[in-house]
């Protein structure tokens, strides 16, 4: 069912949660920026700090989410949504006011809890993982920061603030994939990351730009004025710009193009796989469960904007790109991670192709479906990276999968918890939260009205993934051990937070059955009641039944090729032999890398180098020029002084000395002379005078 | 001769003459004493002129004239006097009384 | 324009142009002694006597006699070998010659304006010693005390001047 927001209500008189939520974001980042002043022997207050920090935001989310069910269970107007806005404006130039502010409604508080819960077992997970680690607090530091900044994204209210804290999200994520900076590949992931996501920030820079200037406002909510409210959408889908549609289209299109990079979309996913370079916390919390459900968070806030116009059981054409882009990307990358060796590199894969799901989701189904997803998703990945990361710390850092094996005896706590992430993540029915979120996908791509195609391709990968994570579980915990040392269990910081997690991964499931959609009754702002009438919604029992088909034939299929085989490290895959060249192109990730490198980088390095001999020969030479001309004029300035002034000035004094030579010679000092001279004047006068007096 | 020419034009002309010869024995001769002459030469022609004009003119009873001439007298007198003292002291010095020789203060 | 003036012009003339022009030095002290006589006549001619006796008595019996005693006692360096001109006598006798010019002009071209030149001559006057002694005493008494003070700084510093260092210098 499309959620369809109608005109926006505020609940007058903010209540006081509603008032504190600046507090969320606040406390993590000003612990963060405590935590930098500390020094590197100060481990545990680093961690405490972290730890205490993120836990205060926790329960203040937990403290807004109880609120807002308590409005949707108790509020008495069904046809208005519900929404708490606390607005400000931060400066003013000219007529323009900036105006910051937050939002507590059902989809940010769900958000919240989600984002301060998962990242709160994340926290504690690090402790023990990182232990070893000499930068310990720079880690705590980084991490505070970055769940400071991903909750400020959350509760944004306003362009400008979503657009910072979104900004903070990739700078945070560059300081965490690159952490160990030394390691040539993890700097370079680092800047793959943040060069790839800004690609996708400069369309999303643009967006929000034209989406200022077309509404007049940063605010999405404003109590009528606001930029997702009818009054600005009406006006957004009325004007015409490219090709001919409409500019809220093409401001929806700007928009996912920013969802795009940071989420992980064809083509700008190549970020991803590359992030694996940090540690496995890192993984799991910012590429696994928030960071990259950002984009699909901010798809979800902006939704009014991207359905603006829908014409009734149809779809707008930028939610049909969404969904186009989403379900191309899953069925991509479920390919690509069929092909991988590296235990996080298949992880991360499955997470782009999840993204894939979710964003498909959110063009087809609407918020709730995608919103589901994406709060399963969170869940069992994050435990899935955990419990990676235990295997890798359990295995001494070993990542390639087929160094190991055998490990479902000796590391029994990950490899149940694994378990349970694995199924949940292929969808395995019924009692894994994942078979129902990724049912709900299905079920709107089945009532699609554009094209089945996408239906087609979330249902080939789904096959894909169950496939996949049995291929990688068989190499992991079955078989016989292939790598070096002993494995060994990771410690109880490590362990508990995947049980709690593998709980979740189960008990979700719970809250998004079609027999009580309270997950989407929530989210539409409306209480649900348990009925098992839901089940028997024409056409779902059937697609059901189709999915759990599929869900088991991937997992039959990858037990019959790989279960409890232990392939040594240096035989081929079975796949591989069967078809050498499409395994190639899958395993060298399509390429696509490469084809950025020759086009994307080449063009880049080329106007580098460009830029350089700019640099260096033009604006360079332009400053040598100048150095030159300056050079030169002191030159001139130096020879016109010593030739021309000094010259004419020793000149002149020269003339001055032959002068008083010349006239000194009077001075010949002979009397004869001096009367001379003085009878010639005499003569000279009297002629005067006697000349005068003639007349 | 001009029909101007009456009996005090005569004795001015006279009085010129003189001047002018002294004027160029001033000038002209090597020895200092000599110039010292040429110097009595033209005070005396100014003296001639003085007497000449009391004579011809229009006060001859107020003396102007005489008088005048008879200080001229005494001053010269005194002059030659010190002028030819000096002459002497130099010679004494430099033995020498050629002027073109006396020029310490050339420069 | 008598005789008797034209004699004497030209005896004094010609004492004065001896005096400048002759080589030793003595013949031009008494060459100046005859012009100073004929000058001393043509006061007489003009009616001057004390004038004329007077300038017999200095001028002759003074002035050249002190310039006769002058020249003898520097008589060591006398007839130098380069002559008895100056360097560029030429531009010497130029200077004289337009002094007189200009002199002669001047005489020559007012002669109409000047007394006399009714062709007349205005009567001799009488001068006595003693209108010129009671002058002295009366109307030019200032200029007499001035002069007798010259003469006596003069005297004075003739004898400082012309007087024999003492050994060793002051």
């Amino acid at each position: 069912m499309q959620g369809e927001q109608t005109v926006a209500f505020q609940v007058c008189c903010q209540s006081e949660i509603a008032q504190l939520l600046w507090l969320i974001p606040a406390v993590p980042i000003v612990a963060s920026g405590v935590i930098a002043l500390l020094k590197q022997t100060q481990r545990k207050t680093a961690a405490r700090l972290a730890i205490g920090s993120l836990s205060f935001s926790l329960l203040l989310s937990l403290n807004a989410f109880d609120h807002v069910i308590g409005q949707v269970l108790t509020r008495k107007d069904t046809s208005m949504p519900i929404r708490e806005v606390v607005n400000f404006t931060w400066f003013q130039f000219g007529a323009t006011n900036v105006d910051l502010g937050w939002v507590l409604d059902p989809l940010s508080a769900v958000m919240l809890v989600m984002v301060t819960f998962v990242g709160l077992l994340i926290f504690i997970y690090s402790t023990g993982y990182m232990a070893h680690d000499e930068n310990y607090t720079r880690f705590f530091c980084f991490l505070s920061l970055f769940a400071g900044a991903m909750l400020g994204v959350v509760i944004a209210n306003s362009l400008l603030l979503l657009f910072m804290c979104w900004e903070l999200v990739g700078l945070t994520s560059y300081l965490l994939i690159g952490f160990w900076y030394q390691k040539p590949s993890a700097a370079a992931a680092a800047k793959k990351a943040f060069l790839t996501t800004r690609v996708g920030d400069v369309f999303f820079l643009l967006g929000i730009v034209w989406l200022f200037a077309q509404t007049g406002t940063l605010l999405f909510y404003n109590g009528g004025s606001g930029s997702m409210e009818s009054h600005a959408l009406l006006e957004l889908i009325l004007e015409r710009s490219a090709f001919g549609f409409s500019a809220a289209t093409i401001i929806g299109l700007l928009i996912f193009a920013g969802a795009a990079g940071k989420s992980g979309q064809f083509p700008l996913h190549v970020w991803l796989p590359d992030a694996m370079e940090g540690p496995t916390p890192v993984s799991a919390l910012i590429h696994a469960a928030t960071m990259v459900a950002a984009g699909v968070y901010l798809i979800a806030r902006v939704y009014p904007l991207m359905s603006a116009g829908m014409p009734a059981g149809g779809t707008t054409a930028a939610l049909n790109v969404v969904t186009w882009v989403g379900a191309f990307t899953a069925v991509f990358a479920a390919l690509i991670a069929v092909a991988q060796n590296d235990i996080k590199r298949i992880l991360a894969y499955s997470t782009v192709s999840q993204l894939g799901y979710m964003m498909a989701g959110l063009g087809m189904g609407g918020v709730a479906v995608g919103m589901f997803h994406l709060i399963t998703h969170a869940f069992f990945k994050a435990l899935l990276f955990m419990g990676a990361g235990s295997v890798i710390h359990g295995c001494h850092e070993e990542q390639d999968i087929l160094r190991m094996g055998g490990l479902r005896s000796s590391m029994r706590v990950t490899y149940l918890t694994y378990a349970i992430g694995m199924m949940a993540l292929s969808g395995v029915p019924i009692f894994f939260s994942g078979f129902w979120s990724k049912d709900g996908i299905l079920e709107a791509a089945q009532h699609f009205s554009v094209s089945k195609g996408p239906f087609y391709m979330l249902v080939f990968g789904a096959l894909l993934t169950a496939f996949y994570m049995t291929r990688q579980v068989s190499y992991v915990f079955f078989g016989s051990y292939r790598g070096h040392g002993h494995a060994h269990e990771s410690p109880k910081s490590m362990t508990t937070p995947l049980a709690i997690l593998a709980f979740f991964a189960v008990a979700l499931g719970v809250i998004g059955t079609p027999a009580w959609p309270w997950f989407r009754g929530f989210l539409e702002s409306r209480a649900v009641n348990f009925e098992w009438s839901g089940f028997s919604e024409p056409g779902l029992a059937a697609l059901m039944a189709a999915s759990s088909v599929v869900v088991l034939l991937g997992l039959g299929l990858g037990w019959w090729l790989y279960g409890n085989k232990s392939p040594q490290p240096d035989e081929p895959d079975v796949l591989e032999v069967a078809a050498p060249l499409p395994w190639k192109w899958l395993r060298d990730r399509l390429y696509i890398d490469e084809f950025y490198g020759m086009t994307v980088i080449a063009f880049y390095w080329w106007w580098a180098r460009v830029a350089d001999w700019l640099d260096r020969r033009v604006w360079g030479g332009a400053v040598a020029g100048v150095a030159w001309a300056f050079g030169l004029w002191a030159h001139l300035n130096r020879f016109l002084d010593t030739y021309v002034v000094d010259g004419s000035f020793d000149k002149g004094c020269e003339e001055l000395s032959t002068g008083g030579g010349l006239l000194s010679r009077m001075e010949s000092g002979r009397v004869q002379t001096y009367l001379r001279l003085l009878a010639l004047a005499v003569i000279a006068l009297a002629a005067i005078l006697i000349w005068s007096s003639r007349a | 001769m001009s029909p101007h020419l009456n009996p005090l034009t005569g004795y001015l002309l006279v009085a010129a003459l003189l001047f002018a010869i002294g004027l160029a024995g001033a000038l002209t001769r090597r020895n200092a004493i000599l110039v010292l002459i040429g110097i009595e030469l033209m005070l005396n022609a100014a003296n001639l002129n003085l007497i000449a004009f009391w004579r011809y003119g229009p006060h001859p009873e107020a003396l102007t004239g005489m008088m005048f001439a008879i200080f001229s007298i005494a001053v010269a007198a005194a002059e030659a006097a010190v002028g030819l003292g000096l002459v002497i002291s130099i010679h004494r010095h430099t033995k020498t009384t050629d002027l073109d020789a006396m020029n310490r203060m050339k420069g | 324009m008598s005789v008797v003036f034209y004699l004497i012009a030209g005896l004094t003339v010609a004492g004065a142009l001896a005096a400048v022009l002759l080589k030793n030095t003595v013949h031009c002290a008494l060459a100046l002694t005859v012009a100073f006589a004929g000058l001393a006549l043509m006061f007489l001619e003009l009616d001057a006597q004390f004038a004329g006796f007077a300038q017999i008595l200095i001028y002759i019996g003074a002035v050249a006699i002190l310039v006769v005693f002058a020249i003898l006692l520097t008589r060591g360096s006398e007839t130098p070998k380069d002559g008895v001109f100056g360097a560029k006598p030429l531009f010497g006798l130029v200077t004289a010659a337009g002094i007189f010019a200009v002199l002669g002009w001047a005489v020559l071209h007012s002669a109409q304006a000047l007394p006399g030149a009714g062709g007349s001559p205005t009567p001799a006057p009488t001068v006595t010693v003693m209108q010129i002694g009671n002058a002295l005493m009366d109307r030019y008494v200032l200029p007499l005390e001035i002069v007798a003070l010259l003469l006596t700084a003069a005297l004075i510093g003739a004898v400082i001047v012309a007087m024999h260092e003492k050994a060793g210098a002051r």
